[in-house]
């Protein structure tokens, strides 16, 4: 997994400089905080409202609106199982319930030793290799127990 | 003499082990001294098959799969010795082409995809590509405008607005003001994966597309608003852009000509409703996804209020070919007001899921039953859902709908951005309709009150069906709930949220604790 920078001020005046250009910039701006920092830090909002002169609540709405952006730093292993239909017709959902009694978390949740976060995902695209999944970054078709078993495994749940 | 063999690199390729596949065939090619060109290519579509390699011999394209490793390993090796059209294993599947699955098929937005090395600009040329926009280079904007109102192409990603109608409203506003071009590539639905397949396997038919609506209706700048979910699709059409603007087809003159036109991909952020085209407009602007009120129409205040074309992928990819081939070659294709080919996807609990392109018109049954092969579990099929998750459930005694935006309206249905989803009978349709008003309650973006209340009460109505508590009085209380999203929400979330549960509780009420419907003998 990638390693995350330490939240300052001065990197996401950065960030925010190197997007000005572009028009409507900010999901840009939110997507390349998330690379940098894993996650949308709360004490990162007030610095790009004053940069993009934009009101603080502004900044927080599109953060929460969004699934995609995070509030908190994830666990070390982001797993997303998609649950959309055609991943249902397959069966995704006896899969989510085995990883969830495995982690001893529900979907949606990161582990307490923060080695995994577990989320619903709607749907990668994969829907004629049902079910799918995508983990940290990667994606995977036709996932199984065993597949499954494998990626728990190597999280050390 | 070089081989030539083709490994996508398609998403739904590579989760199946593709990019492996390809490592281990390099490594058996060095190995058994064989010179061979390995080509990434797109996916042919037969995704039951994936990963699908295939060995070129005297110019026939040879098919083995779906490969594993070892598999590949073992054929590459054995091709210093046999070619491909000799060898004998367990995963070879003959030439390529004559597959029933692809040979039944009509492709004209899909015709290059799985053939050529997607971000290779002299492979495209080499397939017809760029002919779209010389002939539209070589006519004036109004008479492109009105090759695509004659063609009869209308919006695929759901709504089915004819899209000559649209690009008509922004050609004639005032010219001398920034208009966009943006392409909807925000393919949410479950059960579709058209727009990805040809952004990862075609990029530059969608590049062309833009290029050419905007020449059309005087746009210089277009954007692709494309789902996070698609990290593949997002590398594939940057470098295609890129390749496009260092030969001058992207740029203040495109193709040497008098117009400007330049493309950016925007990235989405995981939320189902930007796939509503003013919601989508509202997130490029850097906004929260609310959807907006009509009108004003996209095409008169759009983007930054400006006027805007904004189509779905499928419909800008069907572009280049009808300015090529002409308007009068894509309407042929088709039945009544649904003219030229639909790309429908096979998903789900299907045996050949893929993608499947042909002239509308096909039946339904004909797609899940003859070409998609019934069910992955081997048990009858129970209910089909076309058109992703907004779309109705249709039982088999359906089968006989035509693929037809009006025959499916007609039968309480929908198209939409034609995904078929095929459940068996170990499904519950009670559960499926919970699930129905689940997603609409995750994904709301809360303006309208019919939408952002009525999916959260339906989800708690609809649980307490399921535990069997006061059946009939629930019920009614979905089916008035069903009502007033319909016709009380702003956009087709909340407003088709009712046609998967509507359709769910009328075909299959015994799943709802009712009594089963008497079926007509020949329906079963």
């Amino acid at each position: 997994m990638t390693a995350f920078e330490p939240w300052s001020e001065e990197r996401t005046s950065s960030i925010v400089a190197a997007h000005t250009h572009l028009e409507g910039p900010l999901m840009p701006i939110l997507h390349a905080i998330q690379e940098a920092f894993g996650f949308v830090p709360e004490a990162a909002i007030p610095v790009i409202a004053r940069d993009l002169n934009l009101s603080r609540a502004e900044v927080h709405g599109v953060v929460t609106f969004y699934h995609d952006f995070r509030r908190e730093p994830a666990g070390r292993k982001i797993i997303k199982v998609c649950r959309a239909e055609a991943c249902q017709s397959m069966g995704c959902e006896s899969l989510v319930k085995h990883a969830e009694d495995r982690l001893g978390i529900e979907c949606g949740g990161t582990t307490a030793d923060g080695r995994v976060t577990f989320e619903t995902i709607y749907c990668l695209g994969l829907c004629a290799t049902a079910p799918s999944a995508m983990v940290d970054g990667k994606i995977i078709g036709r996932l199984d127990t065993a597949k499954l078993d494998k990626i728990l495994s190597e999280t050390g749940a | 003499m070089t081989i030539r063999i083709f490994i996508p690199r398609d998403a739904a390729a590579v989760a199946c082990g593709a990019d492996d596949i390809a490592r281990a065939i390099a490594a058996a090619a060095k190995k058994a001294k064989l010179k061979a060109d390995i080509v990434r290519n797109g996916s042919r579509g037969m995704l039951w098959l994936e990963p699908l390699m295939e060995v070129e011999d005297n110019g026939v394209r040879y098919a083995f799969g779906p490969m594993t490793e070892a598999d590949a390993s073992k054929i590459v090796a054995s091709l210093a010795k046999t070619p491909a059209s000799k060898i004998k294993h367990a995963l070879a599947l003959g030439p390529t082409e004559q597959i029933p699955f692809f040979k039944k098929q009509t492709r004209l937005t899909f015709a290059r995809c799985g053939i050529t090395d997607p971000v290779s600009l002299a492979d495209y040329k080499a397939h017809g590509g760029y002919k779209g926009l010389e002939r539209a280079l070589a006519i004036k904007p109004i008479e492109i405008v009105e090759e695509v109102t004659k063609s009869g192409l209308r919006g695929r990603g759901g709504a089915g607005f004819p899209t000559g109608i649209k690009w008509k409203t922004v050609h004639d506003t005032p010219m001398g003001q920034q208009k966009y071009i943006v392409c909807n590539a925000d393919e949410g639905d479950s059960g579709t994966f058209a727009d990805r397949m040809i952004m990862e396997g075609d990029p530059y038919v969608l590049v062309e597309g833009m290029t050419i609506a905007g020449i059309a209706v005087g746009a210089t700048k277009g954007y692709i608003y494309l789902r996070s979910e698609y990290p593949h699709a997002e590398i594939a059409l940057n470098e295609a852009i890129r390749n496009a603007r260092a030969a001058g087809l992207l740029g203040p003159k495109v193709a040497g000509s008098a117009h400007a036109f330049d493309l950016e991909v925007r990235m989405g952020a995981g939320a189902y409703v930007c796939g509503e085209e003013t919601s989508l407009l509202e997130s490029l602007e850097g906004k929260r996804g609310l959807v907006r009120a009509k009108p004003p129409l996209p095409a008169h205040k759009g983007l930054f209020g400006q006027p805007t074309v904004i189509n779905n992928v499928l419909s800008l990819a069907a572009v280049p070919y009808i300015l090529s081939e002409g308007a009068k070659a894509y309407y042929d294709y088709g039945m009544g007001r649904s003219r030229g080919t639909m790309p429908i996807q096979l998903a789900g609990n299907i045996k050949h899921g893929g993608l499947f392109e042909t002239a509308f018109g096909i039946s339904l049954g004909e797609l899940v039953d003859d070409i998609g092969g019934g069910t992955h579990s081997g048990r009858p099929v129970k209910a089909v859902q076309v058109g992703g998750p907004l779309g109705a459930y249709f039982p088999r005694s359906h089968f006989d709908t035509p693929f037809d935006y009006e025959a499916f309206a007609a039968r309480d249905g929908l198209i939409g951005h034609a995904g078929v989803v095929v459940f068996d009978d170990t499904a519950n349709m009670a559960k499926q309709a919970r699930f129905a008003f689940h997603f609409c309650a995750a994904e709301s973006c809360g303006k309208c009150t019919p939408c952002r209340i009525g999916a959260v009460r339906g989800r708690e109505t609809m649980d307490k069906i399921i535990a069997g508590q006061n059946t009939e009085a629930n019920l009614a209380v979905v089916e008035d709930l069903c009502n007033t999203m319909k016709f009380g929400s702003l956009c087709a979330l909340g407003g088709f949220t009712p046609y998967p549960v509507s359709s769910a509780l009328n075909h299959f009420p015994e799943d709802f604790g009712r009594p089963a419907q008497k079926l007509p003998a020949a329906a079963e």
